[in-house]
């Protein structure tokens, strides 16, 4: 086989639950500014991670420290079962992509690519075919002999890429690829990066701070905020299960409602008690109930008279409220609404084209929701703040 | 949530990263250069700090007498010379203070002495610290050394050193060496404030009329940075001179003095003034005109409350550069300033004439005060405007006011006459056969191998110096920042650098050259083997020229990705590679403007090199001086004009050079 074959990552392809990459209690400090704070994190082989969180939160850091570029404060790296915690990176096995594409200017995007196939001892013919390939692979196959300044953005970023992995690293950072991309070309790059990652089985990991991205790319995320890990978990279970009221905030969109805890399995929001997901608040402690847009179900306006054909699956969650504003979304309607039993504060939904045609729903209507019991989730009120 | 809220590392030891090798060779080439720094600037000022503190004195406690009788026996009291010039009263208070090489005869405790008697005579040191000599022999310790009368008459005893303020007592209390300093410090005001009020109208014009041929004003006015600051000096002795063109002009006055200082200093630092003023014309923003336009405030009060502030950056600080240069320059105040006294002459006067090392030690001392002063007012004014440049933006266009432009253009050609005519005058008495006496043209002053001042052999080595300078700085500078900009941790390291490598630009050309002296001319010090040498040259002038070059090749490394490095460790690539793979490349416009930066230095300073400088490495700008000095004015300004037109060919070269270079290296800039 030779040391050119692009077919040897695909090999390693995820062979699942087998750790690759392993960071235990991690702390990394600039001065007295504490970073990052008891990081543990562990990827599998084969799989792209996503670190997702605002701006400053520290998720840079992280990739730095995993690169070897900026070495940790406290706390271990180990990749491939060997301790690489304090090694510099040109020991460690990993290909880099920063958002300034950083390719040298000066020389071809050939030369770009091939920089780091030279001396390591493969002779000058595989060279060449190795840089064919991988323009091939990134889909520039003649764009060789230019420079970077001749490329477009979306270009540059493609034979950043095709550098990184040029020399099949086990390990591939992405630092915001995308984000200096306008957001057409953003989209699109988006699914090439994924199905070349998928296609070399090339263990990823990518930093975002924007959740589309993060959600339709990454296998897992680890949602950061000021230093610390919120939640690791699929795209998915971030969505669904938010453990934080900072991972329910920071992704996707989130009613939150002041309210009580009178027992374990009921929020009281206004004067009405919902039963919620289950949570071990104390019964006078201020809590946040909080509810996705799209989980709360519309049961038409006459729904609790007789003979409605809706069926509501937990009386106790449904409440009637009116309609305060409406919004047409394209694929759905966004409404505002408003009610005595919530204490008249604002809540948003989202309703289906379908449900509103068939319930002909319109502003100042009144109507009645069921507040999906095993989607209504309470979080502690100081939590807030964070 | 506990860990969120901890605001402290856990206690734990500190991870100790494991170095590469890259890092190694980047620490090692650190250390290299910031060991140059310190040997050709931080020893060579500390050892120029000490002499200004040391004092010398005859310590007579130290030293041990016994008389024999006529027989030669010793049955006598052994008696220090301490109690012994108490006795004579041989030596006073006065004599007894003594530069390094002081010597006391000790025959003057004697006042019986008389070589011919049979008298022996036995000294000793009371402690292992006393020095004599016996005729050249160096003594020391506390054993007896026995002689008789003829060999006692060249005993004399060598003076111990200790540091205090004595020096500097003896200065401040020396008014024609006080003088200097008020001198200084008026001639270098009155200079700061002549040269930026004119470069500011000649920056004005430029950025912001339509007048015609501004690249030729541009030109002219940078002229001057290609001659000696002695130069002006020779051409004003020509034109107002005792026997000058124009000394009618004069009425009366001397141009030797005061007069002549200012304007010789206004034309040697009126480029420096103008880059700057250009440079913070140019970042005003213009959406400031526009607004005023629109608020019709007259064009006199735009300009007070708009242009003004908007350039006040600009203003100080080519006010304290002009400053800096004034009172540090040596050569022109040497050719003009007759008996006015600076304080950089007196550097020379102190060390070159009277050979009063300790006493030029101290004026370098009193010089680097406002010298330091200045350059730190201007560093930080500089971050100011760094700052600015950033947040503006929209370029100001002038457009055509036929009234202003021709105002503009007048100004300007005066400036130009004014420059032009300075180069003109020295060039024409270089080729005059004997001024006032015999005008005809001819070719003699250029003659150089039969004036003192070392001949075509001093230009030649003018070249040399100036190629090695630029070859060798621009290896040494660029290699640094690039270490400073690119390396990563090694914090105190590279702080430590960059101090070394901002401090040149705050220590005049004398001083600089006097440090040498000390430190190189130490016969203890392994290095003194340079001394005297083309090497010693080239090292002093790098050196002197440092900072700009450093700053120049930091600025263009900053414009360069940071990630760069990052990457190309990424793909397992030594540094090395990227460095002359990429950086250079790169950074090619800036390293070729730093290495013409230093060769046009090189040619041009006197400053340091005046102390440096041996009978086989005489260069032509001290040539200029020294021939000045003898009397050969005209074979002076030959000599001067000869620097001028290599500069400007060397110049014409880097430029035709840059351009080849650029369009050859570097096709990627184009798209
Ligand atoms: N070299 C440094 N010295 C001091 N502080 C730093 C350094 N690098 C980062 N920080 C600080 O550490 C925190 C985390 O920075 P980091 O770059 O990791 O954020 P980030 O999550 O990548 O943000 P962004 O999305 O804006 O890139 C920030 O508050 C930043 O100011
Ligand atoms: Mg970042």
């Amino acid at each position: 086989m030779s040391a050119v074959d692009i077919d040897v990552a695909a090999d390693n392809a995820p062979a699942p639950g087998q750790t690759f990459l392993k960071i235990e209690d991690l702390w990394k400090a600039f001065g007295s500014f504490v970073a990052l704070k008891d990081i543990s994190l562990e990827v599998n082989k084969g799989e792209f991670v996503c670190f997702l969180g605002p701006s400053g939160c520290g998720k840079t850091t992280l990739l730095r420290a995993i690169a070897g570029l900026d070495i940790q404060s406290r706390g271990s790296v180990s990749q491939d079962g060997k301790d690489v915690s304090n090694l510099p990176p040109s020991e460690r096995d990993f290909g880099i992509v920063f958002q300034s594409y950083a390719l040298f200017p000066n020389l071809t995007i050939e030369k770009n690519i091939a920089f780091g196939l030279e001396n390591t001892g493969v002779p000058k013919k595989e060279i060449t075919a190795r840089v064919d390939e991988l323009l091939e692979l990134v889909g520039l196959p003649d764009q060789g002999k230019k420079y970077p300044a001749q490329l477009s953005g979306g270009q540059q970023q493609r034979i950043a890429l095709a550098r990184a992995i040029a020399s099949k690293p086990g390990l591939l950072l992405l630092d915001e690829p995308l984000s200096a991309l306008d957001a057409k070309v953003r989209v699109s790059l988006r699914h090439e990066i994924k199905e070349l990652q998928r296609k070399l089985g090339v263990t990823t990991i990518m930093v975002t701070h924007d959740q589309e991205e993060g959600l339709s790319m990454g296998d897992r995320i680890v949602v950061m905020n000021h230093g610390v890990i919120e939640q690791i978990g699929t795209p998915t279970e971030i969505y669904r299960d938010p453990s934080s009221l900072f991972v329910a905030d920071f992704i996707g969109e989130m009613n939150q409602l002041d309210a009580k805890a009178p027992s374990k399995d009921t929020a009281m929001v206004g004067n009405t008690e919902f039963s919620c997901i289950q949570h071990d608040h104390s019964p006078d402690a201020p809590v946040i109930a909080t509810i996705r847009p799209e989980d709360i179900v519309p049961h038409g306006t006459g729904a609790r008279s007789p003979g409605a054909v809706d069926t509501i699956t937990s009386e106790q969650n449904t409440i009637d409220v009116d309609i305060v504003d409406m919004e047409f979304l394209g694929s759905y309607w966004r409404a505002g609404l408003s009610g005595e039993a919530l204490g008249n504060v604002r809540l948003v939904a989202n309703f289906s084209i379908n449900a509103i045609r068939r319930m002909e729903l319109a502003v100042g209507q009144r109507l009645s929701i069921e507040l999906a019991p095993n989607r209504l989730r309470v979080f502690p009120a100081n939590s807030k703040a964070n | 949530m506990s860990v969120a809220t901890q605001t402290e590392l856990p206690a734990g030891k500190a991870i100790k990263p494991k170095l590469g090798s890259d890092d190694w060779i980047m620490r090692g080439f650190i250390a290299m250069i910031a060991v140059y720094l310190v040997i050709a600037l931080a020893l060579p000022l500390y050892a120029m700090l000490s002499k200004s503190f040391a004092t010398y004195h005859y310590d007579l406690t130290q030293f041990e007498f016994q008389v024999s009788d006529e027989a030669g026996k010793f049955s006598g009291e052994v008696i220090a010379a301490q109690a012994l010039n108490e006795q004579t009263g041989a030596y006073g208070p006065d004599d007894l203070v003594a530069g390094s090489n002081g010597r006391l005869k000790v025959t003057a405790f004697f006042p019986k002495f008389s070589f011919r008697s049979p008298v022996r005579y036995k000294i000793r040191g009371s402690s292992s610290s006393a020095v004599y000599l016996i005729g050249s022999e160096r003594q020391t310790g506390t054993n007896w050394v026995e002689t008789d009368s003829n060999m006692f008459r060249r005993i004399v005893l060598r003076p111990i050193a200790s540091t205090g303020f004595s020096n500097f007592r003896t200065y401040f209390s020396t008014p024609s060496l006080v003088r200097s300093i008020n001198n200084s410090l008026l001639i270098s005001t009155i200079s700061t404030i002549i040269t930026v009020t004119l470069a500011f109208g000649f920056a004005y014009a430029l950025a912001r009329s339509c007048m015609r041929f501004k690249g030729v004003f541009r030109l002219l006015a940078m002229a001057p940075i290609l001659v000696p600051s002695l130069l002006p000096g020779i051409a004003l002795v020509y034109l107002f001179g005792n026997q000058g063109m124009l000394k009618s002009v004069m009425m009366g006055e001397s141009i030797y003095g005061p007069y002549g200082i200012v304007a010789g200093s206004v034309f040697f630092t009126f480029p420096h003034a103008m880059l700057i003023i250009t440079t913070a014309l140019a970042i005003s923003d213009a959406r400031l005109y526009e607004a005023a336009v629109t608020l019709r405030a007259s064009a006199w009060k735009t300009f007070w409350t708009v242009t003004i502030p908007g350039a006040r950056y600009g203003l100080i600080s080519a006010s304290f550069v002009v400053f800096n240069l004034v009172i540090t320059d040596f050569g022109l105040p040497k050719v003009i300033g007759g008996q006015y006294n600076m304080l950089a002459v007196d550097i020379y006067k102190q060390v070159i004439g009277q050979q009063n090392f300790e006493m030029g030690a101290v004026v370098s001392v009193v010089l680097l005060i406002p010298a330091m002063f200045a350059f730190g007012i201007d560093r930080f004014i500089q971050r100011k405007q760094v700052a600015l440049l950033s947040a503006r933006s929209v370029v100001y266009e002038p457009k055509p006011d036929k009234r202003f432009d021709w105002l503009c253009f007048a100004y300007c050609s005066l400036i130009a006459i004014f420059i032009a005519g300075i180069l003109i005058v020295c060039q024409y008495a270089a080729l005059i056969k004997f001024w006032p006496y015999d005008l005809s043209l001819s070719l003699n002053n250029y003659a150089f191998d039969l004036m003192d001042g070392g001949g075509w052999a001093a230009y030649r080595n003018s070249i040399k110096l100036a190629l090695l300078t630029a070859l060798f700085g621009t290896i040494v500078v660029f290699t640094g920042a690039y270490m400073v900009e690119k390396t990563q941790g090694f914090k105190t390291g590279r702080t430590l650098f960059q101090f070394l490598a901002m401090l040149p630009m705050a220590i005049p050309g004398m001083v600089l050259g006097l440090a040498y002296i000390f430190f190189f001319n130490n016969p203890d010090n392994p290095l003194h083997t340079i001394y005297g040498t083309m090497a010693i040259l080239v090292l002093c002038t790098v050196t002197h020229f440092y900072t700009v070059s450093h700053l120049t090749a930091a600025t263009a490394l900053k414009q360069m990705d940071n990630e760069f490095e990052s990457v190309s460790a990424s793909l397992k690539q030594p540094f090395y590679k990227l460095f002359v793979r990429v950086s250079v490349p790169v950074c090619l416009p800036a390293i070729l403007d730093i290495s013409i930066y230093l060769f046009v230095n090189a040619m041009t300073t006197v400053s340091a090199v005046v102390f440096l400088y041996s009978s086989g490495t005489a260069l032509a700008s001290v040539a200029v001086l020294n021939m000045d000095d003898a009397g050969d004015v005209a074979p002076a300004a030959a000599m001067g004009m000869m620097i001028f037109y290599t500069n400007v060919i060397a110049r014409t070269i880097h430029a035709l050079a840059s351009k080849g270079l650029i369009r050859h290296t570097q096709a990627w800039r184009t798209r």
